[in-house]
């Protein structure tokens, strides 16, 4: 395993199985009643988070707590970064603290690999920009093979806003690697122009989830509207939201998946978000698993 | 540096697109202009002895066998950033890496701070310039008052200072009747726009190429198509104006097809593209190596082999260096916010010459687009060895391999995607205005 997760291309099908079946085993771990594990006691983790996150903070805090990994939270709002202080001088001032892993998340891509490449810690990525979201990928794969026993020869749709989405960019190469199909659907304006390789792009959503095992609706981040990506949130309903009659078209055993947080009525209908189907709350659950297989994984 | 009252350089090739002249023989520097120039034909066998030394008389002979004697470069597109952004270059550190780089002449854009769109500001650069610079500067001004696109600048005025272009490099003019007017405007005078053609609003802070590397890193794209509409649209008010337009830094396949049928069709433009263009492709920002950000972006091996078909063919009149220089903090940041631009004056040279090697260029064509070309786009008298023209002569050992080292630039601005590259082609001694820089002999920026 590498010393760092800046990318889900960066690491091998074996390597991702392996996270894989370690976070499995963690999730056994997190039924137990005595949550924590003394992995890494003595060892501390500091999360630099340069966006608003509520949700991946929270999940990567609990995971590094049931580590026993000493956590800190650098909050930017209240750091010198506001103050004009350089990226590589906040990295440096946090190595200096002797830190072991650094978990970043950053609003411009390419964030994690440049500090990677500057600190000895192991580097993290919890989302950078629209580029890459390593550990929703590898928590999507969890709940994937549990509900489905693999990855390999799933048709798995992701649906909704391709182009800015880092959680699409990590998902399609992890999925690839791992065997299964990939459908990318959306409105033109939102997919790439020049898609990654290997992946069927579906303007129309009926074609793109008809038979699919899984629909991975993303979430249509409401600043867009007015950019002339889409006219209205109510026209994207229409043609590219999941709802109860659209779902009947994907296999009947499909897994309805959202990475959260959801805009119901705009890119899922409510009764699908809580429809049998829907393992949106699981994914949750996962991602602590997930994110205490990569942090005790990693060199 | 040294003047000397004579300077003889013997047995050279020498090479002069201006009066169709490439033969072997000598060329004789006085007074700080060209005083005699004489092909013998045959080249004479290399015998031992100095490379350069005085003889009691006082004229200094240089022994240029197995070099090329060409004219100074002209660099048509150059970045100095003073004032304003001294911590960036300078005039003397930019003309210093001019003359490591073979370059006599420099037009640096008008993106100052404060920007030079007065009388004023062309006035200070000049002055500098000839006070503090290694080599001559004609100061390019912009098109519009604060490059911000609106009210014309008084271009006629700076022009008397000494300014010989006029261009918003870096903040193209958006607004098309504006730039319609400009190019109107400049029929009463001979100098040309320079116009960096972007529509802002199809490139939307995009930061590099748009296509599979972009997908790839999940950076944001520049279409072509943001290059080529603006092309499209500034060769059409060319041709409605007639004013004398010229295109800065091609970089794309359409982009050379759209000035080649301009061309073919009479109207009056000129084109000019820049080493990044033809030497490396988008594939060097994998990494996110921001020292690989340069606007426009680099595109792809087609838009390379597209690059080098128009400088074979003539579509592309000249290569400019479009040096950018930057501060190393400002390029170790998050690639979004780091700044474009390549510190290209002593790496272009070498970079060109590989078109030649590859068989793209005569070594004679690249001189044209390299110094007889700006020279007549801009209506300055470089870029030849005329007799009684600007001693500006560059002697190159074009068989001198070199590694390129930043670190050793005489430029402020160690960003360069080259690092590590092994190039062919050394100016060895530059004469500038008459001064002889002898580049061998030149220890970097501390020495």
């Amino acid at each position: 395993m590498p010393k760092d997760l800046v990318s889900i291309k960066d690491i091998s099908k074996e390597e991702t199985e392996a996270l894989i079946d370690t976070a499995l085993s963690f999730k056994a771990v997190l039924r137990r009643d005595i949550k924590k594990v003394p992995a890494l006691r003595g060892k501390t983790v500091v999360n630099l988070f340069f966006e608003p996150s509520t949700r991946t903070k929270t999940s990567f805090e609990l995971a590094e707590k049931r580590l026993s990994l000493d956590v800190i939270n650098f909050a930017v709002s209240s750091s010198s970064v506001v103050k004009g202080e350089s990226l590589l001088d906040t990295v440096r001032t946090i190595e200096s603290y002797g830190i072991d892993y650094l978990v970043i998340r950053h609003p411009s891509s390419g964030v994690p690999h440049f500090i990677a490449k500057q600190t000895h810690a192991s580097v993290v990525n919890a989302g950078d920009g629209i580029n890459e979201h390593p550990t929703q990928a590898l928590l999507d794969a969890v709940t994937m093979k549990e509900r489905k026993g693999g990855v390999k020869g799933l048709e798995v749709a992701i649906v909704g806003d391709i182009l800015h989405s880092r959680v699409a960019r990590s998902n399609v190469d992890c999925l690839m690697k791992l065997g299964a199909s990939v459908r990318l659907v959306g409105p033109p304006t939102l997919i790439p122009l020049n898609p990654p390789a290997g992946v069927k792009v579906y303007y129309d959503m009926d074609d793109g989830i008809r038979g699919a095992d899984v629909v991975m609706m993303l979430r249509i981040q409401l600043e867009r509207q007015g950019k002339s990506f889409f006219p209205s949130t109510k026209e994207f309903f229409k043609y590219w939201g999941l709802s109860a009659e659209r779902l009947v078209l994907a296999d009947k055993d499909a897994l309805v998946m959202h990475p959260g947080p959801m805009n119901r009525g705009i890119e899922i209908a409510s009764d699908v978000a809580d429809c049998p189907q829907s393992v949106i709350l699981e994914q949750v659950t996962n991602g602590i698993a997930v994110r205490m297989a990569v942090i005790y994984m990693l060199q | 540096m040294m003047m000397d009252k004579r300077t003889h350089i013997r047995n050279g090739r020498i090479i002069d697109p201006a009066q169709g002249m490439d033969g072997y023989g000598d060329l004789i520097v006085e007074d700080g202009l060209i005083a005699e120039v004489c092909i013998k034909g045959a080249e004479t066998p290399r015998k031992k002895q100095s490379a350069s030394a005085a003889n009691p008389g006082g004229e200094r002979i240089i022994d240029a066998r197995g070099m090329l004697v060409i004219p100074g470069l002209v660099d048509m597109h150059t970045h100095l950033r003073e004032p304003g952004f001294e911590y960036k270059e300078t005039i003397k550190t930019g003309t210093m890496a001019g003359i490591r780089g073979g370059f006599t002449s420099l037009c640096p854009m008008p993106n100052t701070n404060p920007v030079n769109d007065n009388p004023t500001v062309a006035a200070f650069v000049i002055k500098k310039a000839m006070a503090e610079g290694y080599c001559s500067v004609f100061p390019i001004g912009a098109i519009t008052k604060g490059q911000h696109g609106q009210e014309l600048a008084e271009m006629g005025l700076m022009q008397e200072i000494g300014c010989v272009a006029y261009s918003d490099d870096g903040r193209p003019v958006m607004n098309a009747l504006v730039m319609r007017r400009a190019l109107e405007y400049t029929k009463a005078f001979t100098f040309p726009l320079i116009a960096h053609c972007e529509d802002l609003s199809l490139s939307d802070d995009g930061v590099m190429n748009e296509g599979h590397i972009s997908t790839h890193l999940g950076l944001k794209g520049v279409p072509a198509a943001a290059e080529e509409v603006m092309i499209s649209r500034d060769i059409m008010l060319a041709k409605v104006t007639g004013g004398k337009l010229h295109i800065a830094h091609v970089s794309t396949r359409g982009s050379v097809e759209l000035i080649r049928r301009a061309k073919s069709e009479g109207i009056s433009i000129t084109a000019e593209t820049c080493p990044h263009y033809f030497s490396i492709t988008e594939r060097a920002v994998l990494g996110f190596d921001t020292n690989a950000k340069v606007n426009p972006p680099l595109r792809t091996d087609d838009d390379v082999a597209a690059i080098k078909e128009g400088l074979k063919d003539g579509t592309i009149d000249v290569i400019a260096t479009d040096h950018a220089p930057h501060h190393a903090d400002e390029k170790i940041l998050e690639f979004d916010r780091a700044p474009s631009g390549i510190s290209g004056l002593e790496t272009a040279l070498a970079l060109s010459l590989t078109l030649v090697t590859e068989g793209v260029l005569t070594i004679n064509q690249l001189l044209e687009k390299m110094a007889l070309n700006p020279s007549r786009i801009l209506g300055i008298e470089r870029g030849t060895l005329k007799t009684a023209a600007v001693a500006d002569v560059v002697i190159i050992d074009v068989e001198k391999e070199f590694i390129v080292n930043p670190d050793t630039f005489a430029s402020k601005g160690k960003n360069t995607p080259f690092r590590g590259w092994t190039l062919k082609g050394v100016p060895s001694v530059v004469i500038s205005k008459g001064r002889i820089y002898d580049n061998v002999e030149w220890k970097g920026a501390n020495g």
